[in-house]
């Protein structure tokens, strides 16, 4: 049942990639200002939004951990958080290759920049912390512990362009903006490439389980292998 | 200009791709190394079990 949900995910995922990537170079015009390159939109935002949405169910997923103190929390959180750093590396290089054309340069510390690739690090921080502690309790609280202090980064990436004025641009999707600042086919365009790259995600996040899970079992086994 | 707008634009979306498809395969091969890890450690408690 869970491997035929995970292949719906990933066929769901699949054809809606196709579709997006057909509107996006035969449908779509250039941008009037950037001309072909603003493009990198469709995936740099919905990476930023996978991202964000993994972390934050790797959030609550920890939180629920340290009350209940179930493994299976721990296991989402874990999953949830590495499948978020695939889809922020993403976000982070595919912005990189866009203020290349638009800035002359490839990366800029301002807040925006710093705050996300700052987040990035310390959710990559937790995978190592996870690695380096055998016991699977101790594991797992520390781990919820550090999740839950590195969230707060998140937050500041998200409210960054608005509390400071950054090199990088300012809200242009019309639920941050108020309209006006997309054209609304391209902003359908892009919502539509996050409904894909979240698919894609569900279905990661599935093997990612299972592996935790297969992992967990071998932890048992050797530890049954030592006392035998 | 208008050139090396299209090749960045292709950069962006091989890189986006690229990442992808790099954790697909580290997913793929961990899955490999962890059912390997499995069948030797149970191989392996089998036969202390008959001994």
């Amino acid at each position: 049942m869970r491997e035929k949900l995970m292949y719906v995910l990933l066929a769901g995922s699949g054809a809606l990639l196709v579709w997006n990537l057909s509107r996006m170079l035969l449908y779509l015009p250039d941008e009037a200002a950037q001309g072909a390159i603003y493009r990198i939109i469709f995936f740099h935002v919905p990476g930023a939004f996978t991202f964000s949405l993994a972390v934050f169910s790797a959030l609550v997923s920890s939180v629920l951990y340290l009350i209940t103190r179930r493994l299976p929390y721990d296991t989402f959180a874990a999953s949830a958080t590495e499948i978020g750093l695939a889809f922020g590396a993403v976000n982070l290089v595919t912005g990189m290759i866009w203020a290349r054309i638009i800035w002359g340069i490839w990366w800029a510390w301002d807040p925006r920049l710093t705050s996300m690739l700052i987040s990035w690090l310390m959710y990559a921080g937790y995978l190592m912390l996870r690695r380096a502690i055998d016991e699977p309790t101790q594991r797992a609280r520390n781990a919820a512990v550090l999740n839950i202090f590195t969230f707060p980064g998140v937050i500041i990436t998200y409210k960054a362009i608005d509390w400071w004025r950054t090199q990088h641009p300012g809200p242009v999707l019309s639920f941050r903006s108020g309209g006006g600042r997309m054209d609304p086919a391209m902003e359908a365009t892009l919502y539509w490439n996050f409904l894909a790259l979240l698919l894609l995600a569900a279905a990661l996040l599935m093997v990612r389980m299972r592996q935790e899970t297969t992992r967990r079992e071998l932890d048992a086994l050797r530890r049954e292998a030592h006392a035998l | 200009m208008d050139t090396r707008n299209f090749t960045y634009m292709f950069y962006g979306f091989a890189a986006a791709w690229l990442i992808v498809v790099i954790y697909v395969v580290t997913l793929v091969l961990r899955e490999r190394r962890l059912s390997q890890e499995m069948q030797r450690l149970r191989d392996m408690l089998s036969e202390r079990r008959r001994t």
